[in-house]
């Protein structure tokens, strides 16, 4: 197997993989390519370089970080080292999983929320505890149609989900959408959207303390109603609008136009 | 570089031999993300995008350069900030830079 299937294949079985490639310096075009579990193949044609980069580029994988990295021929790293000594410019390039969203209740909002999502990236995956609802076919979009209750599938899986990760809460109705805030609220997801009217909200509100669920910190993450305020009606325009909300919230902006403000756009 | 898995690997399955152009690198305000990559094959077929359509057909002239063996692989830069500056600038006034290679490996 060459660097390049090794990579492809990683990448499309979701792998996590890092690619270091000498950009500047001695075997310029060489590549090394490094997973958690070690150096899969390849070379930066001197083995201390190999090893050096190989653990520095095991760092920035799991920070799914991307860059140049600069270090001396025999892989010297510190400064003190590299007086002197002529460079070598690496660039390692980080291939993590894609985000997870996780959508509850399969409605019509689901499909348009599930097919945004697959645009941003997301690996898509649509739990409802009705299996005539959740099919496959209602839902071609998704990577995975699951028939559970939420908590049954928080239970299984959710320590997969980081802050990289969504909940998408769509169900409106109490029986389901309680245990799925109280699934996710376990989790370390980035992002949790629930949706419902301002009334709908502060009924559940009531719900959730019912429930036990009373902390200000974990109510603060529950993102209800859902969404940014784009006056969004169809299930499209309402996907857009929980979609934006989770770039916003990963990002820090304040979701105005651009040309109402000033300063860096990206 | 996961959009262009299925393109790269139907040329090199018809023995085509295949440049990667990657952004390793960028200043100021740029449309892509480092790592966004664009791929082009020894016909001139492209794939993948490495700015907002700004510096793409230079990009395919050195790809085809390295290709031919007329260059070797290296960084290539695009933008106004330094005298290696190509002719060919992003019209969002960034820099970015390329790493351009035969996919080889």
């Amino acid at each position: 197997m060459t660097v390049y299937t090794t990579l492809a294949t990683r990448i499309r079985a979701n792998q996590p993989v890092a690619l270091a490639t000498v950009i500047d310096g001695p075997h310029i075009g060489a590549t090394l390519l490094i997973s958690p579990e070690g150096i899969l193949g390849g070379t930066l044609g001197d083995n201390e370089l190999d090893r050096v980069v190989a653990r520095d580029a095991l760092g920035e994988l799991e920070a799914g970080r991307t860059g140049i990295r600069h270090y001396g021929p025999r892989g010297e790293s510190t400064p003190e080292d590299l007086i002197d000594t002529p460079t070598v410019r690496i660039f390692v390039e980080s291939f993590s999983p894609p985000p997870r969203m996780w959508i509850f209740g399969a409605v019509d909002f689901t499909a348009a929320l599930a097919k945004v999502a697959k645009v941003l990236g997301y690996h898509v995956t649509v739990c409802d505890a009705r299996e005539v609802f959740a099919t496959r076919r209602r839902f071609p979009m998704a990577d995975d149609v699951i028939v559970s209750w939420p908590g049954a599938l928080f239970e299984r899986e959710g320590h997969v989900l980081g802050p990289r990760d969504a909940v998408c809460i769509l169900t409106h109705d109490p029986k389901f959408d309680v245990p799925a805030i109280q699934g996710a609220l376990r989790t370390t997801a980035g992002y949790i959207g629930v949706m419902g009217s301002r009334k709908t909200h502060a009924k559940r509100l009531e719900r959730l303390t019912e429930a036990a669920i009373t902390d200000p910190r974990d109510l603060a993450r529950l993102l209800s109603p859902i969404g940014l305020d784009l006056g969004a009606r169809t299930p499209e325009e309402t996907a857009i609008a929980i979609c934006a909300e989770i770039i916003a919230q990963r990002t820090g902006r304040l979701a105005t136009s651009l040309s109402a403000t000033t300063g860096s756009i990206h | 570089m996961r959009e262009l898995l299925a393109d790269i690997d139907r040329w090199k399955s018809q023995g085509k031999k295949v440049a990667l152009a990657r952004v390793v690198d960028r200043e100021g305000s740029g449309p892509r993300e480092t790592g966004a990559a664009m791929a082009v094959n020894q016909d001139g077929e492209v794939i993948g995008s490495v700015s907002g359509g700004c510096v793409e057909s230079a990009v395919v002239g050195e790809a085809l350069a390295i290709l031919s063996g007329e260059q070797t692989a290296r960084v290539v830069t695009f933008g106004y900030s330094d005298n290696e500056a190509f002719a060919v600038g992003l019209t969002c006034g960034g820099t970015i830079h390329l790493f351009i290679q035969p996919l080889e490996w």
